[in-house]
């Protein structure tokens, strides 16, 4: 326990988020008459603002609190997750994929496998979606609740009943529209929230070189966070301590993390992920779909300034005397309370609030993205294709409001079970990374090769997730007993053990992707093609005409910006080496 | 303005220029020993400024936005 009391004035500024954002629900609903307003957002809004809802839609529990806690663990290596992990991934998918995205009309992801390959393909993708965007939003829930009861003694059950109830009613009035305008209010927040943050406990430090030499300690000593001293510098240097995986504290070499994470898993999610690419695909044209995730990924890219590094001042601290970071019930230091000490030690009341808001607009925003890709692929890819086709438009806009109060009455649900029964989310979290780790194979092969097939797609897609589940059957990380960790295909005796179990989550992700990627392949030269060059148009690289943007300004043009953001990435890489 | 449906400027503009003037305010009259966890800066005084600033901000760009649009 490590408690912050919040002042009369910190719960004003709570009480005046909480009305802003209901407001914008309330606004919005009168512009909201169509499923495709609530669906889409009638494909109207600005690159700007899709841009800073692709990336707020992103910014969930396991942006703030996961990566401070990453940062204290880990230190800036955490920033592989940002300059590696996403950004090149965001690239690709401005310039190269959306075209197909947007320029199809598919109305989300599964539909455009619809399209592309066939239903079968789209069914399993959409299926698997719908349950775990369920899960990921009650989880959301349920750690933002224990956090909230952890560290200001708010009633467990309060917490969830009031921020799914605001969730619920700004999405059930305005559609995701409100769900994105709400996103960019939440972003402002979060960037304004954390920034005095950051800056006194740079200060408290000593500053970026008074970091360094704590964090220098931090790494040569025995009691640090991996439990064995390092090379100085382990902390503070991103790439040069990846030659071995037992010379840095993640415990991943870099190979493992460049087509691990930088790769497959990273693609895997920006280029695939409905939750973020639904926010492009409400732009209001190609150019504005286009630059949606290359305009994220400029905040994106100094997000490592507002999330990891309050973990590692934290750790600096901790290490100052040992008593910074509070302990968990099995009496081990808590990382995931790094953000929340840094905001009890440093932050006044008024800024407190500020912070504390922001906290939850992190949570929620996550809360809220899920919901809506839920409802989205709920009523399009299952309602509409195999329950119900051929309604009105209005009786779809009515499921949507529908499924909009099940999916949050589901996430209620979820949360309760994550926090009576913390192994079954494991599992699933674990079920979900096989189904997800081969999903972008299937993409390239569908965008960028005209040949692929549907039953090529499909079984490319279960063999990939059978390959990451023999795989995790197969190895276990150092230390780990046997079961949800692994191991549990050979009695023990397993094929491989990784240092840590980040590196066995890397290494699963490639296994799975080669399985889709080459089985998919194979399937496809054996069976017939089943689409027309003609029901191929717009939805393959090769038979899709090229954009050229005529009359944009260079900063505006997609490769354009994609280069600089490219070049800002490696900049990074190389300043933090 | 740019066709968006409601200018998001404004909740967003309103919001913070909100926050920030009651930090400041805030900032202004609260018993300066709070300040000794900040470092002994008033935090709230200079990070409200900031905050009503921005808010303003954005409110000056939403109504010239809704300005132009009218023209």
């Amino acid at each position: 326990m490590h408690g912050i009391q919040l002042g009369s004035i910190d719960y004003v500024l709570l009480f005046i988020y909480f009305a802003f954002v209901l407001g914008i629900g309330f606004a919005l609903k009168r512009y909201t008459k169509t499923s495709t307003d609530f669906f889409l957002s009638g494909r109207s809004i600005p690159a700007w603002i899709t841009g800073l809802a692709f990336i707020s839609a992103n910014l969930g529990a396991q942006e703030v609190i996961g990566m401070g806690a990453s940062g204290a663990k880990y230190g800036i290596m955490t920033s592989h997750f940002y300059w590696v992990g996403a950004i090149p991934a965001m690239v690709f998918v401005g310039v190269f994929m959306m075209p197909f995205y947007y320029g199809s009309k598919a109305r989300s992801v599964p539909e455009y496998l619809k399209l592309r390959f066939d239903e079968k393909t789209r069914a399993f993708n959409a299926a698997s979606f719908a349950v775990m965007t369920v899960f990921s939003s009650g989880i959301s829930m349920h750690v933002l609740a224990k956090l909230l009861e952890q560290i200001l003694g708010f009633n467990y059950h309060l917490c969830i009943i009031v921020s799914a109830a605001i969730v619920l009613i700004y999405i059930f009035l305005g559609g995701l529209t409100s769900a994105i305008y709400n996103e960019v209010l939440q972003f402002f927040l979060i960037v304004l929230g954390f920034c005095p943050l950051v800056f006194l406990g740079l200060k408290s430090v000593g500053g970026w070189d008074g970091l360094v030499a704590k964090l220098n300690v931090v790494a040569t000593s025995p009691t640090n966070p991996a439990g064995k001293a390092f090379a100085p510098g382990a902390w503070t240097e991103s790439w040069a301590h990846m030659n071995s995986a037992s010379a840095n504290p993640m415990g991943v070499e870099w190979f493992g993390m460049v087509m691990g994470l930088g790769f497959v898993l990273s693609f895997g999610y920006w280029c695939t992920d409905f939750l973020v690419v639904q926010r492009a695909m409400a732009a209001n044209s190609m150019s504005a779909a286009r630059r949606t995730p290359l305009i994220a990924a400029f905040p994106k890219m100094l997000f490592p300034a507002l999330v990891i590094l309050p973990g590692m001042i934290a750790i600096a601290l901790h290490q100052d005397g040992g008593t910074f970071l509070p302990k968990d019930a099995a009496g081990n230091v808590d990382y995931n309370m790094a953000v929340p000490a840094m905001l009890a030690k440093f932050l006044p009341p008024g800024l407190l609030g500020i912070g504390i808001t922001a906290l939850m607009a992190s949570f929620m925003s996550g809360m809220a993205g899920n919901v809506t890709a839920f409802n989205t692929v709920w009523t399009y890819d299952l309602y509409q294709s195999y329950i119900k086709p051929g309604q009105s438009d209005q009786h779809y806009l009515r499921m949507g409001h529908i499924i909009t109060v099940v999916g949050i009455l589901l996430s209620i649900a979820c949360a309760y079970v994550a926090s009576a029964f913390n192994n079954i989310m494991d599992m699933l979290q674990l079920v979900f990374g096989f189904v997800n780790a081969p999903l972008f194979a299937t993409f390239l092969l569908g965008m960028f090769w005209r040949r692929a097939t549907g039953h090529g797609a499909f079984f490319g897609l279960l063999s990939g997730t059978l390959a990451a589940a023999l795989h995790h059957g197969l190895t276990l990380p150092a230390g780990a007993t046997m079961g949800i960790k692994g191991g549990w295909l050979c009695g023990g005796h397993v094929l491989h053990t990784y240092p840590v179990d980040m590196a066995q989550n890397f290494w699963a992700a490639i296994y799975a992707w080669s399985a889709c990627f080459v089985v998919t392949i194979v399937v496809s030269l054996v069976t017939a093609k089943n689409k027309t060059d003609n029901e191929l148009r717009g939805l393959v690289y090769s038979l899709t005409p090229r954009i050229k943007e005529v009359g944009l300004v260079w900063y505006k043009q997609p490769a354009v910006l994609g280069v600089i953001v490219l070049i800002a990435a490696l900049v990074l890489n190389i300043i933090f080496w | 303005s740019d066709g968006m449906k409601l200018d998001v400027r404004l909740p967003i503009g309103g919001m913070f220029a909100l926050f920030g003037a009651i930090i400041t305010i805030f900032g202004l009259v609260s018993d300066p020993a709070i300040y000794e966890r900040s470092l002994g800066i008033n935090i709230n005084l200079w990070w409200g400024f900031v905050l009503f600033a921005f808010g303003a901000f954005m409110l000056i760009m939403a109504w010239r936005a809704a300005k132009k649009n009218k023209q």
